[in-house]
């Protein structure tokens, strides 16, 4: 509920200029969002997160709740490339538990579009937060979706199931009690037993009812076919299954977690590109004089963002105050860039820093 | 100033809610002319009836206009965000019992769950271009349901009456209504999915956790509350 204080303007004020004096151009966003797009990407999870409004000719509008979408839209209408764009103002955010949360908050964020070097750009950007945030107290947490994005794409499965997990990766209970299933060790769905065995019996498996609404007998039987297909698919073997959840589960300093993910590789040999690429991250990242021997490495972090991340990965925490939400976050988000790009893409990476928490650590310490 | 208790204006959940006070020695009834929504409360001193609709008696509580109110958990849960801080369950009633649940076209052979409802909407939206719309007037209890269960690629749309209709008028694909019976859905050529509702809802009276009561009326709420306990 808290308004915008003038120290947080000031503190937003000063981070807007730092981005803008590293070379960011400083770009506008309308508050008014259509629902529609943002809707599109995020499903109605936003609609419990965002405020909707209705104008009379626009017709559904939002209350802008991030500026990522916007800004991606405004650079795929025209930006140059590569480019850097730098961004202040209001985000608003509805918040269930309570009133303790800001609704209403500043938002000073970083983007890069850049095609040639993601990783150089992954390292310019989180160097550039840390070192902006230094001295404040404040804990980095990184992760990289890319390794588990390859470790689903090299499952020894169909295609249907690894399709099946991948929409499921930023939901995790979900992707467990799906991977559980295709490994044969969770029962099935009630219901689908008898199903399938109507027509392993050659039963059409036809309703007396009548056929009512949009989805059609056609569609209902091409799901059919699915079933029986995937009935029919052998289980991820056991030790396939027991690595992913281990993969999932690393968090550890970085060469730690990169050694563990290693170990995890003579299982899943295909995700050691994605491995090579995470290494070669460290060290760029360590070039631009970040200690990569004491950061944090969490291989879920960023799944259960409302974001769609699909690459490098991290957030800023203040350690004394975990009440709080993360001081800074963001990460790269290139799937974004061809969803709203119409079928053109971009390598692309940013985050935001909220300023008025740094101000309430400041006046807390 | 009184204790103020707010009832469902009219119909079985009124009847029903003053049969239950009466058990408990309190007569609650309506007054004046037929069609007049006003009551009176005796056997107890100070407690003043309320008359009003079911759904606005969770914003009342919550403005702290009325001390009790009896309406539908259901109601509560939809309308009042984070409601255990804005009002206290003083009794479950035992009746006015329905859930809230979800229903698909019988026709569907191949969905009986959450799970197959999930695969049904990933397919839905590849073919539609659109996500499978599911008719409600309960969004947030049926978000947050459908959250926890990891469904995605649906939209709500919202229905405030006749909502097992949409289906055959092609404005959704599937519902989430309160049911009792199960008769209007299977009147309407639906079924409900297998597994636990979103929620078991009954008639339930609340106190609010921030109405004003003071002096006289802090005694009346006290002497109420011990003949309900």
């Amino acid at each position: 509920m808290s308004i915008v204080t003038p120290a947080a303007r000031a503190e937003g004020q000063r981070l807007f200029g730092a981005f803008q004096t590293w070379g960011a151009a400083p770009v506008e966003a309308a508050v008014l969002q259509p629902a529609g797009t943002l809707l599109d990407l995020y499903g109605e999870d936003i609609r419990a997160r965002a405020y909707v409004t209705q104008d009379p000719v626009q017709g559904e509008m939002m209350l802008r709740p991030d500026f990522t979408v916007p800004v991606v839209q405004a650079h795929m209408a025209g930006g140059a490339d590569p480019a850097r764009y730098c961004y202040l103002g209001e985000v608003f955010r509805k918040q269930e538990q309570g009133a303790e949360r800001a609704s209403e908050y500043l938002q000073v964020g970083y983007e890069v579009f850049d095609r040639d070097q993601p990783l150089r750009a992954d390292a310019e950007v989180f160097a550039l937060f840390a070192r902006m945030l230094a001295g404040k107290g404040l804990r980095a947490a990184t992760g990289d979706i890319g390794i588990l994005i390859a470790a689903v794409r090299g499952l020894p499965t169909s295609d249907t199931r690894k399709a099946a997990l991948m929409r499921h990766l930023w939901r995790p209970v979900r992707f467990r009690s799906l991977l559980e299933r295709f490994a044969g060790r969770a029962p099935l769905p009630k219901g689908r037993a008898a199903l399938l065995a109507r027509m392993k019996a050659g039963d059409p498996v036809e309703s007396p009812a009548p056929q009512i609404g949009l989805r059609s007998r056609a569609e209902i039987e091409t799901r059919l076919a699915r079933l029986a297909e995937d009935s029919a698919t052998p289980a991820i073997p056991a030790d396939v299954v027991d690595a992913l959840e281990a993969l999932v589960g690393v968090a550890d300093k970085a060469p730690a977690a990169l050694s563990a993910m290693r170990g995890i590789a003579a299982v899943m040999p295909w995700i050691t590109p994605s491995l090579d690429t995470f290494e070669q991250r460290l060290t760029v990242l360590a070039a631009h004089g970040v200690d990569v021997a004491g950061l944090d490495f969490e291989a879920s972090y960023g799944r259960t963002t409302l974001e769609y991340y699909d690459g490098f990965v991290f957030g800023f925490f203040a350690e004394t105050r975990p009440d709080l939400p993360p001081v800074a976050s963001g990460g790269r988000y290139d799937a974004l860039t061809q969803v709203l790009g119409q079928g053109r893409s971009i390598p692309a990476v940013g985050g935001v820093i909220r300023p008025a928490l740094l101000v309430e650590l400041e006046g807390g310490q | 100033m009184s204790v103020k208790i707010g009832v469902p204006s009219k119909g079985r959940l009124m009847d029903k809610t003053f049969e239950w006070f009466a058990e408990r020695g309190i007569t609650m009834k309506r007054t004046g002319a037929e069609r007049e929504y006003s009551g009176a409360v005796e056997g107890i001193e100070g407690v003043d009836l309320v008359l009003l609709s079911a759904s606005e008696i969770p914003r009342e509580l919550a403005a702290g206009r009325i001390h009790m109110g009896v309406t539908g958990t259901d109601l509560v849960r939809e309308k009042l965000g984070d409601w255990p801080s804005v009002v206290e369950v003083v009794a479950e009633m035992g009746f006015g019992h329905a859930d809230l649940i979800i229903a698909v076209p019988d026709c569907w052979v191949d969905v009986e769950t959450l799970d197959d409802l999930d695969a049904a909407a990933a397919a839905f939206r590849a073919d539609h271009g659109f996500r499978l719309r599911i008719a409600t007037k309960y969004h947030r209890l049926v978000r947050d349901h459908l959250r926890a269960h990891g469904v995605a690629d649906y939209q709500l749309v919202d229905s405030q009456g006749a909502t097992e209709g949409t289906i055959r008028n092609l404005t959704a694909e599937a519902v989430a209504d309160i049911t009792s019976t199960g008769e209007t859905l299977r009147a309407n050529h639906l079924k409900i999915l297998e597994g636990e509702p979103v929620l078991r809802s009954q008639a339930t009276l609340f106190a609010s956790r921030s109405a004003l009561c003071e002096g006289a009326d802090a005694e009346a709420l006290t002497a109420l509350r011990a003949r309900l306990a």
